[in-house]
């Protein structure tokens, strides 16, 4: 990257090969490049790693199953025995968001939930599925949900509004939390990068070594936003299927 | 800030559709299931093992049972046989203890009788040799011989007098 160059550049969407679905664009752009190396890359690490399924499984089995085994685990201790059906979905946008994540990390790749409207409409569709399990599991007593049990009557008024806005604000909140952090730690290294080169070697070797920590820190939060976009999908599943 | 760029937002969204529902068919269609399999036949080969070595463990604590039960039969078998063969024998010892005692007695009874001949027979013996020399004393001393009933008579009497 020459210097002077904008941080937020590594972020720009390139369109690869243009395509139009009527009048919208759809173009194969470096985004969708790296949408379907995630999924290719995802499908072979558990297809490959589970092709001779063994009983004392090797290292790459062990992975495989060790996602499994955590996401399993973390929906159930969330969501109970219920959300065993919701288990390939949840797991889907763990792998997803952790593995788009981890090619973000490589040097000159594009990490695709830095955006905003690719974090928002995975956000928005749990948001609107989970409201949608809720309504037809519980009909209009899903309601209840804004009225949390044993609070005084006279508290309603108040209470009921704050509880909408949280519950609104939510795909807001699971989203931003994402792009945010994706978009802070790439630019962060943008930065320090271009120090290293407007330093040179006199002293250019310090933000180069704060550069190597950082990365470190943020391949734990590549998976620590994956994680915790998984978790409060599995709790708003769960306020869903039981009403706190 | 590229991402506020509002004319790239169809296309994300596009390809975010299409890549999420394909994962999602592949995870749910495939590699969920080929995992909760692989998981599954573990516990379950492991359960089963389990199973097994409580059965293995219960046949041999039968075994063991039947063993000590054919144990303390035996011992008692042989504690039957042992004494059958003591009364057996302290039978035998009485029978050859009679027939040692009989065979002694007849013995004793013929030893007695062969004893009673002979002093018969010497008594036999001394009586005629005591006529002969009685016989022949009579004659040098008288010149004459006696008859000879009358020497026998003689020593018969002096037999029966003295014993």
């Amino acid at each position: 990257m020459a210097a002077g160059q904008s941080p937020l550049a590594q972020f720009e969407i390139k369109t690869l090969i243009p395509m139009q679905l009527g009048n919208i664009d759809v173009s194969f752009t470096n985004s969708s490049t790296f949408m379907v190396l995630t999924v290719l890359t995802t499908s072979l690490f558990l297809i490959l790693g589970m092709r001779r399924s063994q009983l004392v499984p090797g290292r790459w089995q062990s992975m495989a199953e060790l996602s499994y085994i955590f996401i399993a685990n973390l929906v159930r201790d969330t969501v109970g025995s219920q959300g065993r059906p919701y288990f390939p979905f949840i797991f889907t946008i763990f792998m997803f968001v952790l593995v788009g994540n981890m090619w973000g990390m490589i040097p000159y790749s594009f990490t695709f939930t830095s955006h905003i409207v690719v974090t928002f409409a995975m956000a928005g569709v749990i948001f609107v599925g989970v409201t949608i399990i809720g309504i037809v599991k519980h009909k209009l007593h899903f309601l209840t949900i804004f009225m949390p049990p044993g609070v005084p009557m006279y508290m309603a008024p108040l209470l009921i509004p704050i509880e909408i806005i949280s519950y609104l604000s939510r795909p807001i909140s699971l989203s931003v939390r994402l792009f945010a952090n994706m978009l802070a730690g790439h630019t962060l290294l943008k930065v320090f990068a271009g120090f290293v080169i407007s330093l040179g070697i006199a002293a250019g070797w310090l933000p180069l070594l704060f550069i190597v920590a950082l990365t470190g820190l943020e391949i734990v939060i590549a998976f620590l936003q994956a994680f915790v976009f998984a978790i409060l999908t599995c709790l708003y599943l769960n306020d869903a299927l039981h009403l706190h | 800030m590229p991402q506020l760029d509002i004319s790239t937002f169809p296309s994300q969204i596009f390809w975010l559709v299409i890549t999420f529902i394909a994962m999602f068919l592949i995870m749910w269609r495939i590699s969920v299931p080929k995992i909760a399999d692989a998981l599954e036949a573990r516990q379950k080969r492991i359960s089963d093992n389990l199973g097994r070595a409580e059965d293995i463990k219960k046949e041999a604590e039968a075994a063991i049972e039947a063993y000590e039960a054919a144990l303390a039969e035996a011992r008692a078998e042989a504690q039957t046989a042992v004494a059958e063969a003591s009364a057996a024998l302290l039978e035998e010892q009485h029978a050859r203890e009679a027939e040692l005692a009989e065979t002694l007695k007849k013995r004793v009874a013929e030893s007695e009788a062969g004893i009673a001949a002979a002093v018969n027979e010497a008594v036999q013996s001394i009586r005629d040799v005591a006529a002969e020399v009685a016989i022949a004393a009579t004659e040098r001393l008288a010149g004459e011989a006696p008859g000879g009933d009358d020497a026998t008579r003689a020593v018969d009497a002096v037999i029966k007098a003295r014993g």
